[in-house]
């Protein structure tokens, strides 16, 4: 294409890169030809980010961010808000469809080894995202001010309170007062609505970047930058962006709003998982209700808080917990330094390396499922168990990865 | 020449940190208003004057739920039966002489009381926060048989008995909080203080 010096676009990209950015970015950035159905859900994750933004402005115009308000402002909105009801089950859906999307996003990394080299800080952006996402997520359940909004808030706030010697002055510098209060309410409001959005908005932004400078992995974990077209300096197994992936993307779209749609028209508390029958009840601060559990999307971190129960190496149960919690999240930051097998793609990992996935993803969800139950001796057993195998895939990984049986990767992306 | 290039340089080089320093103590500086915005305000301070209760109606047996600095208070009146168990229990407690600094001197004992039938604790779990639920049945189908009656909290399966001492292998690392109270009269008890006169 040549210069259009006289058009109104020349007018523009003389004083700002806009062509080169879209060049840049879509329609000149080469992507492999071989993307599949696991490849949807970066692009989904930002369009829930959207949602999420435009859904939670309009909340933000009726809702009060009050302890003696906030409940019943949430009400006025389900009942009283022209189509109030609609913008929050967009909204409340759109926060657990926004974690069904990131896991999955995140377990196509795993399967086709996205996070190793070029791509670990592209990874490790990731990770900030899905840290600063739990925060959203966290920040706006509180809102609601239910019973689950403030236990749920409790026990979290607690965990801070569990570190030694700093804990109490942390928990009094979280709340803004000595416990869970209006305080705390108003400044989850500010950090829900401006703090962390802002925050999730540039680190997607750095992300994109990231991913656009070393380029997509794809499901056979081969660089397509390795093989160029030597006169074009195209990668051959590469097909630009837009329209082809843009397009393609389309379908994804499409696909998610019907499911989406369904959710918010048909069961948008999906029977209890995204929004929990006792979050319908205003917070009491004397009482916890019999059984609290968090949202789905914290249950398998849930679990593993609760799942140490004997004090060992000086360090109290409690504390523990907190600890495993917190590595159970963090541990996936390590994972491009833990895979030490040759090759990148599941496709041609060896049988371990396919049993150890297996098995970690069946631990992932038996410990999402016992989250959501009351303690009792067995399931405490069930999730000591499931807490071990979680972490050995991948404390054991550096390991397992290398001697594995693995096939040799092609030299072009395959179907 | 050479020699005042090196001279150039260090020069430099002290500047660039000596400006770095500075820089830093004042963003440090700045950052501290801030910061001491987010801890408890003068109101919240201010909040948390002492609770009066009246327990002359509180039958044996039963819990009396009292709001105090936003948490909740429990006062139990136990049985003779309750007392009594509260012996059976030493070696499943994890510390049943209250030996952690859980309560006030004067409820250092057997029953972690000032009354030995009353029982004055927060009803905060000692884990992350959320509140038990009494469980005076005993030996019920969930908690098994050998549950003598006390706190089950529902969040993470902490056991208390009935004196707020932790059972062993539980998340909850210490005894619930007994917090400073006083008997004003025979019926009438202040929680938050230990003098009679500040009421």
């Amino acid at each position: 294409m040549s210069k259009q010096e006289n058009s109104f676009i020349g007018w523009i990209d003389e004083r700002f890169p806009m062509t080169a950015t879209w060049r840049a970015h879509l329609s000149e950035y080469y992507a492999p030809k071989n993307f599949n159905f696991w490849y949807y859900f970066g692009s989904l994750a930002m369009l829930v980010l959207v949602n999420q933004l435009i859904t939670g402005i309009f909340l933000t115009m009726s809702y009060k961010p009050d302890a003696s308000l906030a409940f019943s402002s949430v009400e006025y909105i389900m009942r009283d808000v022209n189509f109030g009801w609609l913008i929050r089950y967009m909204h409340s859906t759109g926060a657990s469809m926004f974690f069904v999307v990131v896991y999955l996003h995140m377990f196509r990394g795993m399967m086709y080894g996205s996070y190793r080299k070029p791509r670990e800080l592209l990874w490790l952006i990731g990770m900030a995202i899905f840290f600063v996402l739990m925060s959203l997520a966290f920040t706006g359940y509180i809102l609601p001010w239910g019973q689950m909004s403030y236990w749920g808030a409790q026990v979290i706030v607690s965990m801070f309170g569990a570190i030694p010697f700093i804990g109490e002055t942390l928990s009094n510098w979280i709340l803004g007062d000595f416990m869970l209060s209006d305080a705390a309410l108003n400044r989850f409001f500010a950090y829900h609505v401006v703090t962390l959005p802002l925050l999730i908005i540039v680190l997607v932004f750095v992300h994109i970047i990231a991913l656009h400078e070393v380029g997509s992995n794809n499901p056979d974990g081969i660089e397509i930058k390795s093989n160029k077209d030597p006169k074009t300096g195209i990668p051959v197994d590469g097909i630009p962006f837009h329209p082809y992936y843009s397009v393609k993307d389309i379908v994804g779209v499409v696909g998610f709003l019907i499911v989406f749609c369904g959710i918010i028209f048909f069961v948008p508390e999906m029977g209890g998982y995204f929004l929990e029958h006792n979050n319908f009840i205003p917070a009491n601060t004397l009482q916890t209700p019999d059984h609290i559990a968090p949202v789905w999307y914290f249950t398998p971190y849930y679990s593993m808080l609760r799942a140490v129960t004997v004090n060992f190496l000086g360090v109290d149960a409690k504390l523990w917990g907190v600890i495993l919690m917190a590595g159970s999240v963090l541990i996936f930051s390590f994972l491009p330094w833990l895979d030490r097998s040759p090759v990148k793609s599941i496709r041609y990992k060896g049988p371990i390396f396919k049993f150890a996935l297996t098995l970690f993803v069946i631990s992932f969800f038996v410990l999402g499922w016992l989250g959501t139950k009351a303690p009792t001796p067995l399931y405490t057993l069930l999730a000591q168990i499931f807490t071990v195998i979680y972490f050995a895939f991948f404390i054991l990984m550096p390991w397992y990865s290398k001697i594995d049986k693995t096939k040799p990767e092609p030299k072009r992306v395959t179907k | 020449m050479a020699d005042s290039i090196g001279e150039m340089n260090s020069r430099r080089r002290f500047l660039v940190l000596a400006t770095s320093v500075a820089g830093g103590v004042a963003a440090v500086a700045v950052a501290t208003p801030f910061m001491l915005y987010m801890m408890p305000s003068e109101r919240a301070k201010a909040a948390g004057a002492p609770v009066e209760v009246d327990i002359s109606k509180l039958e044996p047996g039963m819990l009396l739920m009292v709001e105090w600095r936003g948490k909740v208070v429990w006062v139990l009146r136990r049985t003779l039966e309750m007392l009594e168990n509260l012996k059976k229990l030493n070696d499943q407690l994890a510390d049943p002489t209250s030996e952690k600094n859980q309560q006030p001197l004067y409820a250092k004992n057997e029953t972690r009381s000032i009354k030995p039938e009353i029982l004055v604790v927060e009803g905060v779990c000692t884990h992350l926060g959320c509140s038990p639920v009494f469980r005076k049945d005993i030996a019920p189908a969930d908690l098994g048989p050998d549950w003598l009656g006390g706190f089950f909290c529902p969040c993470h399966g902490s056991k208390f008995d009935l004196a707020g001492r932790v059972y062993k292998n539980v998340p909850a690392p210490t005894n619930l909080v007994v917090p400073s109270h006083v008997y004003l009269s025979e019926n009438r008890l202040l929680i938050g203080s230990e003098s009679k006169e500040s009421v």
